[in-house]
């Protein structure tokens, strides 16, 4: 169990690798960045986490003493996933401006052209 | 390159990341483990300025700077997508119709989740120092909230309810703000983006000094930049086609135009 | 330990989900099926969010990784078909043309 979470994130990382490899669409292969992306969140969050930890929201339950999961890792996941939106937008409008010039959001088909 | 050195390339790459992740996590501490340095330094700061919601206190309070830059790359982002999806020369705008026929159920729903989304949206945004919450979350929601009016096919009511100039003065008003704030507190405080205000009591609904305003700043930008973004996709997907007047375009207009440029 | 137990297996099954749902995502091939699962694989990623005591985090996945991205993915993929069967009725209007000028020419 100890290293599940960290393969884990290492997994979804290697699998949006391995779309976007073998992609033949650009949307397609936009998405699987976002995929690979992802895994940098779970990573994050499995660094920060700690058995018996609860939400770093303090309250009259949650004092100062009370052992919380890292907010600081937690703080980084939210930047993280807004970025994570603004690149997949702003890819997604070259993917449709490819579309528009080309005609095709095959990569291979675009290499083809470009050649 | 071809298909198949694409994937050998692929392939050793992956070995490669394979190889040094294994070494990264040997060396990390084990998972759920006690051991969490910055958290400790980070929950004493959040105490200190009396937040109670420990990772709003951190993007906003103890390394604003950093979601200052954040916020540039999101403001950024939506100036390259305004960019790249204006309407051209060759391109057309047709006028939508309110499209098909919508489902009475659908509609209902749409009418009812409308203000409720609203209502949701300000109160993540005003709770954000002290519940899970914040601008990010409240300005996302809010911008979500706007067009559930487009799943409920009201395409042009959702245009007319949606004046975009306002959109794009908040996001750089939103941007501004937040500049601002930062710019306050190197000035009536310790450093920049120091919080400056008086933080009150833990959990008060005023507490957190800077955290609330910071918050307000983020969700204007956020609503605004998501509210921008989705428009000129959907505008894109609905409303902006090819000229057929002038279809007939020589081959290599294309490349002329742009050398010409 | 009991509970650590418990959580360690909810924490187990959450990330298995996720890591299939990942899989499922990059294995669908057909885009505008793929804007479905990847709207499913946010709710998936937020309830692991959840598990482990990240509910900030979870909010911001919710609006954006289930509702936003899925749907800017979604008008893509409505416009990029929209620019192909514009492209095809095109070619397919100039091949007529084409053909049509050489029947012509060849009638006299």
């Amino acid at each position: 169990m100890s290293y599940y979470a960290y393969v884990v994130a290492a997994a979804v990382m290697a699998l949006g690798l391995i779309g976007m490899a073998t992609s033949r669409n650009l949307v397609h292969t936009v998405v699987c960045l976002s995929v690979a992306q992802s895994s940098t969140y779970i990573l994050l969050i499995a660094i920060g986490f700690q058995y018996g930890g609860v939400a770093p929201i303090f309250g009259n339950q949650v004092g100062q003493q009370t052992p919380v999961v890292d907010p600081v890792v937690q703080a980084l996941t939210l930047t993280d996933v807004v970025v994570s939106a603004a690149v997949t937008s702003m890819l997604l409008a070259l993917a449709i401006q490819m579309a528009k010039r080309r005609k095709a959001v095959d990569p291979d088909a675009l290499g083809r052209l470009e050649g | 390159m071809t298909r198949r050195a694409r994937l050998t390339l692929l392939w050793i790459g992956l070995a490669g990341f394979g190889l040094a992740m294994a070494t990264a996590f040997t060396g990390l501490p084990g998972f759920g483990s006690t051991f969490h340095p910055y958290r400790d330094l980070a929950v004493v700061a959040t105490f200190a300025h009396a937040t109670a919601n420990s990772v709003s206190s951190i993007n906003f309070d103890q390394r604003g700077f950093d979601t200052f830059g954040e916020e540039t790359i999101l403001f950024c982002a939506v100036v390259g997508v305004a960019t790249l999806l204006r309407p051209v020369h060759r391109e057309r705008r047709r006028q939508v119709s309110s499209g098909g026929r919508v489902m009475e159920s659908t509609s209902l729903i749409v009418y009812v989740l409308f203000p409720l989304t609203l209502v949701l949206a300000a109160d993540v945004v005003a709770h954000g120092a002290i519940t899970p919450g914040g601008g990010f979350q409240g300005g996302v929601v809010l911008s979500t909230g706007i067009h559930l009016l487009y799943v409920g096919g009201r395409y042009t009511l959702l245009s007319r309810l949606r004046p975009l100039e306002w959109f794009e003065q908040g996001e750089a008003l939103g941007v501004v703000l937040f500049g601002a704030l930062g710019l306050a507190g190197g000035a009536l405080g310790a450093a920049l983006f120091a919080n400056f205000v008086p933080q009150g009591q833990l959990s008060d609904f005023l507490s957190a000094g800077t955290v609330p305003l910071f918050n307000i700043a983020v969700g204007m930008t956020v609503c605004s930049s998501v509210v921008i973004l989705l428009a000129g996709f959907l505008d894109q997907a609905l409303a902006i086609r090819s000229d057929p007047g002038t279809k007939g375009d020589p081959p290599g207009a294309d490349q002329k135009e742009e050398a010409a440029a | 330990m009991n509970s650590d137990f418990l959580t360690n297996a909810l924490i187990a099954v959450s990330l298995t989900i996720v890591l299939i749902g990942a899989a499922v995502v990059v294995f669908t091939r057909a885009p505008s099926k793929q804007a479905v699962v990847l709207s499913v694989y946010g709710i998936l990623l937020s309830i692991f969010f959840v598990t482990l005591q990240a509910p900030d985090v979870a909010l911001s996945q919710v609006a954006i990784g289930t509702a936003v991205v899925p749907l800017i993915v979604v008008l893509s993929i409505r416009k990029i078909a929209s620019i192909r069967s514009e492209a095809e009725s095109e070619l397919e209007g100039s091949a007529q043309g084409d053909a049509g000028q050489g029947s012509e020419a060849g009638q006299p």
